[in-house]
């Protein structure tokens, strides 16, 4: 059992400001709820930057490679074609008939991997339960999520000045 | 306010002399004479590398024994020796002619860059309008040399061959020229130019004007004008540019064509633009000037220097692979000729315009270090300048190409008279265009 500080806003111009405040007067946040991505919140929040631009990057890799070998089985060794005078005997003299589809499995592997990664590491699958602690914030409010460590007292008057509309003190289990 | 300083204004007129005389050169080491060509073809024979194509003569002149075929083979060898004798004479001019438009054009694409960032009422782009400005000041005298290089081949003075539906002897015996002739005829082709060149230096004259007219008033009308101005300018750019693109780059091969050429020629130099224009920023910021332009408005222009590289190969290659795949002779001898004769420049530019530019500049970080979108950025340029040699000279000088004194000294002059143009009219304004309404957007831009 732990109390947490739950501090609600209705700007996200305001929460900004408020998680930059919140930072510097060194209270820990633990999460911050929005109902939609609030332009430069990971920065204010001290996040590490993402790395799903490098996993991209190698998903791509993956699906040219796919691409690759799989149009060289179908089109090359295993059922070779004479297509408009282009006897298909060899994937490099065959490659601009191919590039389309290379350049599409590129595209296909690097989106479909990078929302399946992205799900995994935010830990969203099918049936899951919201952890959103109000409902709120997926409508119009933003609620910022305080570790409280024997500071009670501070942290409810420091986070009045911080411009929340409601301030509350939760019991998390 | 910018002052050009001496060093940089000595180095132009040390590119500009310099490209005068390699022009200079190129023109007077030409042939005069069909039979100095003669002479050169026999001695180049005799030479290592023209062991295969003597032996092509043995074969072909094998089967001949009648003195008729004689004579009908001799009839060929003269053919051959003119036309190379044109194609030589066409050299010099063309090397002129391509670094002419690739200038010319460059400027354009920034003059197209700046019209799209008004029209749309873009945000991040303000600080760098005076650049742009500067820049497409050299589109009158491009615009006007690349006229009297247009007028050059109109009247084929000192030779000038380039574009083989302009003559008469040519268009007599080719059915397929004849077809064009309400369009490729030189009283309309000429119109045309004077049509586009004409009303693109009157947007630039207006827009510039309008510019400088809001910096010192009080309202926001000649903002007004310059957005109305910007949008019509568009209009008439998509349309003239297509066009252009036909006459003065497509028609020097009057039998081919390409219903994409407008878009892919506007690919290439529009990306060419932006890098210039993202070195003379940078070139400019690293002088203390521009204190304005921070990192994340050269990571855009650097993005747009990624992205318009990798659509100027999307558009290569759909042309590329249409053709290929159809396989009709009257339209695959393009490529045909590209790949057996320019072989290295043309698979050459495909690795420096595409392959370089996607490695390199992918990566953010990359498009926020200055040395880095620098060196992408030559690249590119050299590139592009490839591209536009790719488009003209197999046309106009065929397996005669070589990148000498002529090209070299096309390149060195219109890069001198372009820094030389540019940075003198950088000198004239603010570098900011202070009463510019989305200014204070563009000053605190930030990705």
């Amino acid at each position: 059992m732990s109390k947490v500080i739950h501090a609600i806003y209705n700007d996200d111009d305001v929460l900004l400001d408020a998680v930059h405040k919140t930072r510097s007067a060194h209270h820990h946040i633990e999460e911050v709820y929005t109902p939609f991505p609030v332009h430069g919140l990971d920065k204010a929040m001290g996040l590490a930057p993402t790395r799903i631009a490098i996993a991209a990057f190698l998903y791509g890799l993956v699906g040219l490679s796919v691409a690759t070998a799989m149009m060289n089985f179908i089109m090359i060794s295993d059922w070779p074609q004479d297509i408009g005078g282009k006897p298909s005997f060899s994937y490099l003299q065959n490659m601009p008939a191919f590039v389309p589809i290379m350049f599409e499995l590129t595209v296909f592997f690097a989106a479909h991997l990078m929302v399946i990664t992205f799900y995994m590491r935010s830990k969203l699958w099918p049936f899951k339960q919201a952890e959103n602690p109000d409902v709120r914030t997926t409508d119009d409010h933003f609620l910022m999520e305080v570790g409280i460590h024997g500071n009670e007292e501070e942290l409810v008057s420091f986070f009045k000045t911080t411009g929340a509309v409601e301030v509350k003190v939760i019991e998390k289990h | 306010m910018y002052t050009f300083s001496s060093k940089l204004k000595t180095f132009s007129l040390i590119l500009i002399v310099l490209g005068i005389i390699g022009i200079g050169y190129g023109y007077i080491s030409t042939p005069s004479s069909i039979e100095e060509v003669e002479k050169m073809l026999t001695e180049s024979h005799h030479g290592g590398h023209g062991e295969a194509s003597s032996d092509a003569h043995a074969t072909h002149d094998a089967p001949v024994a009648h003195d008729a075929k004689d004579v009908h083979a001799d009839a060929e060898h003269k053919e051959h020796v003119e036309h190379v004798y044109h194609q030589l004479q066409n050299k010099p001019w063309s090397a002129l002619y391509v670094a002419g438009i690739f200038f010319f054009l460059l400027t354009m694409g920034v003059l197209a860059f700046y019209a799209i960032q008004i029209a749309s009422q873009a945000g991040w782009s303000p600080v760098l309008f005076r650049v742009m400005e500067g820049i497409t000041a050299y589109l009158l005298p491009g615009s006007i040399i690349f006229f009297v290089l247009l007028l050059a081949a109109s009247f084929h003075i000192g030779h000038n061959g380039m574009f083989t539906w302009m003559d008469p002897e040519v268009v007599k015996e080719d059915k397929l020229i004849q077809g064009k002739t309400a369009f490729l005829n030189v009283p309309f082709f000429l119109i045309r130019a004077i049509i586009f060149i004409g009303v693109w230096n009157l947007y630039r004259h207006f827009a510039r004007k309008f510019t400088l007219a809001q910096d010192e008033s009080t309202d926001d009308s000649n903002y007004k004008k310059l957005f109305k101005a910007s949008a019509a300018f568009l209009v008439f750019f998509i349309v003239s540019e297509s066009i252009m693109s036909w006459d003065w780059i497509m028609s020097v091969d009057p039998h081919w064509y390409s219903t994409l050429f407008g878009w892919y020629v506007f690919a290439s130099f529009f990306v060419s633009g932006i890098t210039v224009l993202t070195m003379i920023t940078i070139y400019l910021k690293s002088k203390g000037y521009l204190p304005e332009v921070n990192k994340s408005h050269i990571q855009d222009l650097a993005k747009f220097m990624f992205a318009f590289s990798i659509f100027w190969t999307y558009l290569w290659f759909s042309q590329f692979m249409l053709i290929w795949y159809a396989d009709i002779p009257e339209e695959v001898t393009y490529y045909v000729t590209r790949i057996e004769h320019y072989n290295l420049p043309f698979f050459g530019m495909l690795a420096l315009n595409f392959i370089f530019p996607i490695l390199i500049l992918m990566n953010a970080d990359f498009k926020r270090l200055t040395w880095i979108v620098i060196g992408a950025g030559a690249v590119i340029l050299f590139g592009h300048y490839l591209d536009f040699f790719n488009m003209i000279m197999p046309a106009t000088v065929g397996d005669k190409w070589f990148i000498g004194a002529s090209e070299i000294g096309s390149i060195l002059f219109f890069a001198g008279l372009f820094i030389l143009v540019v940075f003198t009219a950088l000198t004239k304004a603010p570098l900011i265009a202070k009463r510019y309404p989305f200014m204070e957007e563009s000053k605190h831009f930030h990705y």
